[in-house]
């Protein structure tokens, strides 16, 4: 059911101007930080526990007790994650170019709660209108006093930087993040330790949060957590920014409580997604980004809750909805998202660097036509090879989880287009050709 | 001699003096030696070693990783044609291949004037304008073939040239402040780097007046 819970990340971003600074002060901008300001940073960190707010960046752990988790040390850090690259994922797109000031305040409200005096925002590099406006947040920020020292009078002090990256799909994983931040490769990190929180930016105890994670945080501190947590459902708490698109009549970004809204909701509801474009019929989609298992139209009804879809056997990941339609190759679906993670793997672990490349290549074989039938248990025992077992959650045999992303693509559309692999290799071609 | 230009070394040394350790400005000095030259010159890596307090190896070592730092020449206009699986679903090789017979290059080259390099990009994340393209990482779609030819014509016609810079020229709003516009010591850099590593950028406190620019 589509709720009438209010915009929260979205309320500015349709009106003319919206990234402006006399726009943003004129609609309540720093409203939260004033608010903040006024409260301890326990009782900050408190609300936004209460909140229960969700990680926005894909892996969905909870941004209170990431900070919880923040270890004492002299100097710690805030990053905020702006390095968007999830295929089909652009929230973050538009939170910084139509709300940066939105984005800034909520770094500043975070750096506050966990008391951080430098902050960075890590904005992906091809953004480069969003850039632009997150600087421009950044200078505006500083003049009102928002910025620099003793913030609106409190005391407290911080510097933010905003930090363009320079094109890199794993620099969103948060230690290559790091690592591209110090200034080299983006390379991830060998796990322990598990969180930034422990060992981050050079060194120090380091927060991470996504984009759209921050912006919920000038309206959690104006409302309170609660009011927050009291919309959505069961862990799956206030509103999500939802990332629409593929075969389907009006592809965008729609916001809507989480949990009571459904797939079927986004993907037909007239006022969002609109049905299947040209009228065909809902082949598969992918609930949360290229690295989610795909669904078939039995999933349609269940809502948008992070454990439901967990329980399904996908996730709801990035926030990305993905519609395949029924004149949409599956094989080719599934090669084209391979050879993303062929391009994008870092290069560091071998199953992950190999796999991917040889993952590719048989897709590919497979869906011009001149595979062979062997060809589907090669790609699920190269899949298990990454990934043993090739289950949800993946087991990982890698440094970081875009290795065990990989087989999602391939395993879903083998388990549910079976027979369209296996009419390739009989007719020597693509059955599809001549749709999309 | 160094390769940057004076205004752009100064603008060099106000990043550097942003961060906590300087090698953190690595990345985005190879932005701005792309402002200034269209690509990242091996003179420019030299310049950027030096400020950062690495090997110009380590630099090319480094940017050779990212995909929007070019250490050969390109094009004014680098035309990035998204083929993920949302703009593929809308069309996107289709475009492609439609953007290939155009510009008379393929992926990877650039046309003989200069004037344009083609890309196949991976998801820019423009996916509800889709297909989407970029150009000099300025956002355009939906675009159909016809669509495509306009705007290859706007642009070498310089009609979008406000909208389009040249490559290499990403964010043109610069940092009008310091660190603490008071001086005061905050975060690694003034107070000298509690964190390993302790190659602290001198001078973080200082010039911490406007940098001007900023627009």
């Amino acid at each position: 059911m589509i709720t009438d819970a209010p915009p929260i990340v979205t309320r500015r971003v349709r009106a003319e101007g919206s990234h402006t600074i006399e726009q943003y002060l004129a609609t309540g901008g720093y409203d939260g930080l004033r608010a903040a300001l006024a409260r301890s940073p326990e009782e900050v960190r408190e609300e936004v526990a209460k909140a229960s707010l969700l990680g926005r960046g894909g892996a969905g752990f909870p941004a209170g007790r990431k900070w919880s988790m923040l270890a004492k040390a002299e100097t710690t850090y805030l990053v905020v994650n702006g390095d968007e690259s999830e295929p089909a994922t652009f929230k973050d797109h538009l939170l910084v170019e139509r709300d940066p000031n939105q984005v800034v305040e909520g770094a500043i409200i975070a750096a506050y709660a966990l008391q951080v005096r430098q902050a960075f925002i890590f904005c992906r590099g091809e953004f480069a209108l969003g850039l632009e406006r997150l600087q421009q947040a950044c200078n505006d920020a500083y003049a009102i006093g928002a910025l620099g020292s003793s913030i609106f009078g409190s005391g407290f002090s911080l510097d933010l930087v905003v930090h363009p990256g320079a094109g890199a799909y794993i620099c969103g994983e948060e230690t290559a993040l790091l690592e591209s931040l110090e200034g080299k490769r983006g390379f991830p990190r060998i796990k322990p330790p598990y969180f930034p929180a422990a060992i981050g930016l050079y060194g120090a105890p380091t927060v991470v949060n996504n984009v759209e994670t921050v912006s919920n945080l000038p309206w959690i501190a104006v409302h309170g957590g609660e009011a927050f947590a009291a919309l959505g459902e069961g862990s799956s708490t206030g509103t999500r920014l939802f990332a629409l698109s593929g075969r389907v009549v009006r592809p965008g970004w729609y916001e809507l409580e989480m949990a009571k809204t459904t797939f079927r909701d986004v993907i037909y509801d007239p006022s969002l997604g609109g049905g299947i474009a040209g009228g065909a019929e809902l082949k598969a989609f992918i609930p949360g980004g290229v690295s989610a298992p795909w669904f078939g139209p039995e999933h349609l009804d269940l809502g948008l809750d992070q454990d439901a879809v967990g329980a399904a056997g996908s996730m709801l990941g990035s926030g990305s909805i993905v519609v395949m339609d029924s004149t949409t190759c599956a094989v080719r679906a599934a090669w084209r998202i391979t050879r993303f993670f062929a391009r994008e793997s870092c290069g560091q672990c071998t199953p992950c660097r190999e796999g991917s490349g040889w993952l590719e290549k048989v897709m590919a074989r497979i869906e011009s036509g001149d595979g062979r039938e062997e060809d589907l248990d090669l790609v699920m025992d190269a899949c298990d090879n990454i990934a043993p077992g090739v289950s949800w959650p993946p087991q990982q045999t890698t440094i970081c989880v875009l290795g065990p992303s990989i087989p999602s693509s391939i395993a879903s559309a083998i388990r549910m287009f079976r027979d369209e692999f296996l009419r390739h290799v009989k007719d020597g071609a693509c059955p599809m050709r001549g749709d999309r | 001699m160094a390769h940057l230009s004076e205004e752009n070394l100064e603008r060099a040394r106000r990043v550097v003096a942003v961060y906590p350790h300087r090698r953190s400005a690595l990345i985005p000095l190879c932005h701005l030696a792309q402002s200034q030259d269209g690509w990242l010159t091996e003179e420019a890596m030299e310049d950027i070693a030096h400020l950062t307090g690495v090997t110009p190896a380590e630099v090319r070592g480094t940017a050779s990783f990212y995909d929007m730092l070019h250490t050969e020449p390109v094009g004014r206009h680098v035309v990035a044609v998204c083929t993920n699986v949302a703009c593929m679903l809308a069309g996107a090789y289709e475009l492609l291949e439609h953007a290939e017979r155009r510009l008379g290059v393929h992926p990877g080259q650039t046309t003989e004037d200069g004037e344009f390099t083609l890309e196949e990009a991976e998801c820019l994340a423009g996916c509800d304008t889709a297909p989407c393209v970029q150009v000099n990482h300025r956002f355009f779609g939906p675009l159909d073939a016809d669509g495509f030819d306009r705007l290859v014509e706007d642009l070498a016609a310089g009609a979008l040239a406000d909208e389009v810079p040249r490559h290499g020229v990403l964010c043109r709003v610069e940092r009008t402040v310091g660190l603490l516009a008071d001086g005061a010591a905050v975060g690694g850099a003034a107070a000298g780097g509690a964190a390993a590593g302790g190659a602290a950028a001198g001078g973080a406190g200082d010039g911490a007046a406007a940098g001007g620019g900023g627009q």
